[in-house]
């Protein structure tokens, strides 16, 4: 695939190295200084740091500005844009916003519904979806022009990225709807958090047997468990995720002073496995509150260090 | 149909407190078939107010009931001409179009709701109704297998599921069915699941509610 903008994310996974990536929640407050040490935690062992948008539905500090921060401290930043809260007018004006600051990587998504929130009683938009402000997002770069059809001067120059879940329902649709991320302009994925190795390949064999791991760079989300209590409830209350028994009884079967050093080993051993699995692109490591851990999943899965890219 | 369901009776009796001649206007159509505004709700909620009267020691106090074939048609609603007058207030029990036609026509006598007008739906069993259509104004079901994301979909997604859906249901409740799930059904079912793959055209919402009150004008059909 060659390289259409100037993100370090994409000129990295171009050149044919694994790429990696992390997340950084903004914090319920103003403090600048949060964001700063959170960031600073991945600084050096990753590529990217996707900036999550009002998460689960809870006001935070918005998007837009902690992906500011963090390319201050000279970091690359993905913006993550939800269409739950924003109508196409707000959606490109914050890609335009973005592009001023020179970021170059968005993730579209449709967002948790507002119910899960703390402002259950709030509208929710969705003028677009997820895969429409993809579109959106592409012919902004690609044409230039906005969805109104003016031009744009100076288009933004953002590498697209869309999230999926291999393991989702309806299953008849899983692979197809990958295709359609694509087919509408998205160039990488981050997937939803991998615990069934045989069922994720599955899904990448059939994605590559379609041709698509050749039109889109697919990165393996990642989430190591900090208890195995932490795997039930993944297990059990979230929604779209695959657990299998092996996995949680492993993590039960561990000390628990050992547990979380034992999730962060399933993390290590899911990397190496998926590592050699033609068509998987790079990491997405979803540390959630437990940044400081991402250097060292990294470091011993061997990703270390990260390409110097220009 | 619009589907109404009753407003709780101490906000009714909040509305017309202070009145002395009441009429409760109940509507012969939708909300009557989801029992919320027809004339047997018409007649509970008239005694009801007398009872709240009479407990109150309001003796003078008169609650009357009637309903109307109608209450979004002019020929119906002109029945209650000749009476209208002598009321301090009308609680309308058709849905919020029935309650407005009513204070428009009886511009200066008060119309209160007696029911929360909920969702366009249908009867999926006695006591259960549920929504099926927004009037979105640009109708898309022939591309949805004849489900539609606009009103089933908690997201109104076009090119759906969400990374939520689980088991055929929405991530915002268990009970609920995930409308993708629907569609995909369908589209599995009547052969065109080829339909899915195509990139749903980002929606013109100006004939939704976005773009303000509307109005159909049929040149046709007027005299
Ligand atoms: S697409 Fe629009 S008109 Fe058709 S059922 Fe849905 S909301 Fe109603
Ligand atoms: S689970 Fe299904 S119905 Fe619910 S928001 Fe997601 S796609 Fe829509």
């Amino acid at each position: 695939m060659s390289v259409k903008t100037p993100s370090k994310l994409e000129k990295i996974m171009a050149a044919g190295h694994l790429g990696v990536t992390s997340e950084c929640g903004p914090p319920r407050g103003s403090d600048p200084e949060v964001i700063k040490e959170k960031a600073g935690l991945l600084k050096g062992c990753v590529d990217a740091i996707n900036v999550t948008d009002n998460q689960t539905s809870v006001v935070r500090t918005s998007s837009l500005a902690t992906c500011i921060h963090i390319k201050l401290m000279g970091l690359e930043p993905i913006l993550q844009m939800v269409t739950r809260d924003r109508n196409r007018i707000a959606l490109q004006s914050d890609i335009l916003g973005a592009a001023s600051f020179d970021i170059h990587n968005i993730l579209c998504l449709s967002g948790d519904h507002q119910s899960f929130g703390d402002h259950p009683q709030g509208q929710n938009v969705h003028d677009l979806d997820s895969m429409q402000l993809a579109w959106t997002a592409r012919k902004m770069r690609d044409e230039g022009t906005f969805l109104g059809g003016n031009e744009i001067k100076r288009p933004p120059e953002m590498f697209v990225g869309a999230a999926a879940n291999p393991f989702a329902d309806p299953f008849e649709i899983r692979v197809p709807r990958l295709a359609k991320k694509i087919a509408a302009g998205v160039e990488f994925i981050q997937t939803q958090c991998i615990y069934n190795l045989d069922k994720f390949e599955e899904w990448v064999r059939q994605a590559r047997e379609r041709g698509l791991t050749e039109k889109c760079y697919i990165m393996a989300g990642i989430t190591p468990f900090k208890s195995a209590g932490m795997a039930k409830y993944m297990k059990n209350r979230v929604p779209g995720m695959d657990v299998p028994d092996d996995v949680v009884k492993r993590m039960a079967d561990t000390p628990k002073e050992k547990q979380a050093e034992e999730g962060i080993n399933i993390c290590v051993e899911t990397i190496q496995r998926l590592k050699e699995v033609e068509g998987v692109a790079g990491f997405h490591i979803m540390a959630i509150e437990w940044e400081e851990k991402v250097s060292e999943i990294v470091e011993r899965a061997g990703l270390l260090p990260r390409p110097e890219i220009d | 149909m619009i589907v109404a369901d009753k407003k709780p009776v101490e906000e009714i009796i909040e509305y017309v407190k202070d009145c002395k001649k009441v009429l409760v206007l109940g509507c012969n159509e939708c909300v009557t078939v989801c029992e919320a505004g027809g004339k047997k709700e018409a007649g509970v909620l008239a005694s009801t107010l007398r009872m709240y009267f009479a407990n109150q020691g309001v003796e003078d106090a008169q609650v009357d009931e009637r309903t109307l074939e109608r209450q979004c048609d002019h020929e119906y609603l002109e029945e209650i001409r000749e009476i209208a007058d002598q009321y301090d207030a009308i609680v309308s029990i058709a849905c919020g179009v029935g309650v407005q036609f009513t204070a428009e026509k009886y511009h200066s006598i008060p119309v209160f709701p007696g029911v929360n007008t909920c969702f366009l739906g249908v009867t999926e069993q006695r006591g259960l109704w549920t929504e099926r259509c927004q009037a979105c104004g640009k109708c898309i079901l022939a591309y949805t297998g004849g489900i539609c994301p606009v009103s089933r979909c908690a997201k109104r997604l076009f090119n759906g599921p969400c990374g939520g859906s689980s088991n055929g249901k929405c991530e915002i409740n268990k009970d609920l069915d995930c409308a993708w799930q629907l569609i995909i059904d369908r589209l599995i079912a009547i052969d065109r699941l080829d339909l899915y793959e195509k990139l749903f055209d980002i929606k013109d919402w100006s004939t939704d509610r976005a773009g303000g009150p509307r109005k159909v004008e049929r040149e046709d059909v007027q005299i």
